[in-house]
């Protein structure tokens, strides 16, 4: 079944232990949630906005709440999970850095994907043509598009720097938004990476320094 | 009253009764009061399994009756389809071919369990207004005596809509290690001013009407016309803004023109004048005081007679599904959330669906193959989970 699954959610599966407790927030039809709980063994919720789809993953016995995921995260107690993923929406939230503490309180560990605006096309597209660039991954237009915010890998690793997020992992991956296929950027990720995939954790002001992954 | 006589069906072993809290083992009645005997009507569906592991238990809304599915013919020969007919039976929602389903009548009701129409033992008469108000938690612990006579000690699933729904949040405060899921549908766990206002106007009807005689009716003149309007204040409720427009709008009942007087005009004064004089002919009067004021009373939140409350699940490990709809105006969309948000902070394991549908609290009832579908897939998930 992992063939099937969404390159980045391959990934993102493969960072989960055995058995754990896994918030997906944004969890769709439910493919990464069912795909875990059946070689995994976790115990798993989604909260998915659209009704319909909300409804296709309760209908396959999975746990999902119907609503809107800012909303939804605030009524777990605190380490409630031990992975929450949130997978390409960072770039569509109001207000980041407040829901990526709520997510870094009801978790342990939260993992975080999104397109990299820094992708060497997408730099061309501004220098050469002078406009606001669409790519695969970011196809829309500046009044019609759901991604409000602009991230690159290095910006947000300087964020969980300043925030005091340890980066456990982070795997920077070349593939299209739907793709089954990609591989793994290993040098110039910033310049040369589609997405970035990040596992991050709260620091405890007495832990020691962030780890790179 | 009424359904005492029903034949049996294929698929049922038709209606049939416990009888227990015989004097002086009574009852005791979250009031303080004690009532006894206490007879509840109940009807099963499909087959126990040998480790009685398979057991749903569905509880009914305010009017309704243990008759949940297939066909019962009545003593005149007429064949009554189960209430929720769509949704319990083989290969359906709640398959009859894998579930052991348990719907029993509500004590207060008249539908073949103890209420007021029941004959007190004190005075050989119908209790009337002396029988004790009963609570939706003192339901619930006549159910829980009914599954102890049957040998069950364990739900796979409670599930039930509206007053239903607030009997299944009650078992799974009440009964936490019994119960492995519940799904409350088009419900509250707490009743709102609004609900209670619109009971309260129902009430006042019935006991406005003189035939009432504070309850003391049974063989005379019974409260037609109060029931009737309760019926209607009832329908009222149970619709929307939005089915009403669609269903009847402004058209006018077999007529070109007004009337210029008080016949109804309109299809909707029609529609209401005819389900409120239905409802007569099925269920007493004194029946609706006790179960309104049962659900009036119910509040999870803040339980002032008793513990139990929302938050006596921390620690339990309970299954749910809650749906509500969004045409709902009797216990609207907010209402479930603040339930979901609750279950949460216990710790409970919650799924949540509001359902797009514009005919009202009553969509629950509708046939409708997302609920049916939503309920087979999350029951599977129980089951194998």
């Amino acid at each position: 079944m992992a063939e099937t699954m969404r390159f980045d959610l391959q990934i993102i599966a493969s960072w989960i232990e055995p058995g754990s407790r896994v918030l997906d927030l944004g969890c769709g039809s439910g493919t990464l949630l069912s795909w875990l709980k059946e070689h995994k063994e976790i115990h798993g919720t989604g909260i998915e906005q659209d009704q319909e789809k909300a409804a296709d993953c309760i209908a396959r016995g999975l746990t999902v709440l119907q609503g809107e995921l800012s909303q939804e995260v605030q009524d777990y107690p605190d380490r409630s999970f031990d992975y929450v993923i949130l997978s390409q929406t960072l770039q569509q939230v109001y207000e980041p850095a407040k829901l990526l503490s709520m997510l870094s309180r009801i978790g342990r560990r939260v993992i975080v994907s999104f397109p990299n605006f820094s992708h060497y096309k997408i730099r061309l597209q501004l220098l050469t043509r002078g406009q606001a660039p669409k790519s695969e991954q970011l196809p829309y237009s500046w009044y019609d598009t759901p991604n409000i915010r602009v991230i690159t890998l290095e910006d947000f690793r300087r964020f969980s720097r300043e925030v005091g997020y340890a980066i456990i992992k982070e795997t920077a991956i070349n593939t299209h938004h739907h793709d089954r296929q990609g591989h793994i950027v290993r040098w110039l990720t910033n310049l040369r990476a589609t997405y970035g995939i990040f596992l991050i954790e709260k620091q405890h002001p007495d832990s020691e320094a962030p780890k790179r992954g | 009253m009424t359904s005492n006589q029903l034949q049996h069906s294929k698929n049922s072993l038709g209606q049939q009764f416990f009888t227990f809290a015989e004097p002086p083992d009574e009852m005791f009645l979250e009031s303080g009061a004690r009532l006894g005997p206490v007879t509840i009507a109940y009807e099963t569906y499909g087959q126990l399994s040998t480790s009685r592991d398979n057991v749903v238990l569905i509880a009914h809304a305010f009017s309704g009756d243990s008759h949940v599915a297939g066909c019962l013919t009545d003593d005149q020969g007429e064949a009554k389809p189960g209430w929720w007919d769509s949704m319990v039976g083989p290969g359906k929602g709640i398959d009859t071919n894998r579930y052991f389903v348990i719907c029993s009548n509500i004590l207060g009701s008249c539908m073949g369990s103890t209420g007021p129409a029941a004959i007190n033992p004190a005075t050989g008469k119908p209790y009337g207004l002396d029988f004790p108000v009963v609570t939706i938690g003192d339901m619930v612990d006549a159910q829980k005596t009914l599954l102890d006579h049957l040998e069950i000690d364990s739900l796979l699933a409670v599930i039930g809509g509206s007053v239903g729904g607030m009997q299944a949040l009650e078992w799974c405060v009440r009964y936490p290690d019994m119960v492995r899921a519940a799904v409350p549908l088009a419900t509250t766990m707490r009743h709102s001013a609004l609900a209670i206002a619109f009971n309260e106007v129902a009430r006042q009807s019935i006991m406005a009407d003189p035939n009432w005689c504070q309850g003391d009716y049974y063989g005379k003149k019974t409260p037609d016309l109060g029931l009737a309007i309760a019926r209607m204040v009832g329908h009222v409720t149970y619709l929307s803004d939005q089915a009403m427009r669609k269903k009847f709008g402004r058209r006018l009942q077999d007529k070109k023109d007004f009337s210029f007087g008080f016949d109804a005009d309109f299809q909707v004064e029609s529609y209401l004048r005819y389900q409120g004089s239905k409802f007569v002919s099925r269920f007493d009067a004194n029946s609706l005081l006790y179960i309104t004021k049962a659900a009036d009373y119910f509040d999870l939140v803040d339980k002032l007679t008793t513990k139990e409350s929302i938050q006596d699940l921390v620690g339990a490990s309970i299954k749910f599904l809650v749906i509500s709809y969004t045409s709902d105006w009797l216990y609207p969309t907010y209402q479930s959330r603040e339930l979901v948000r609750s279950l949460k902070r216990t710790g409970q394991d919650v799924s949540f669906c509001e359902i797009a549908a514009d005919c009202g609290h009553d969509a629950f009832l509708i046939p409708d193959e997302r609920l049916s579908k939503l309920i087979k897939g999350f029951l599977g998930g129980v089951a194998h989970g």
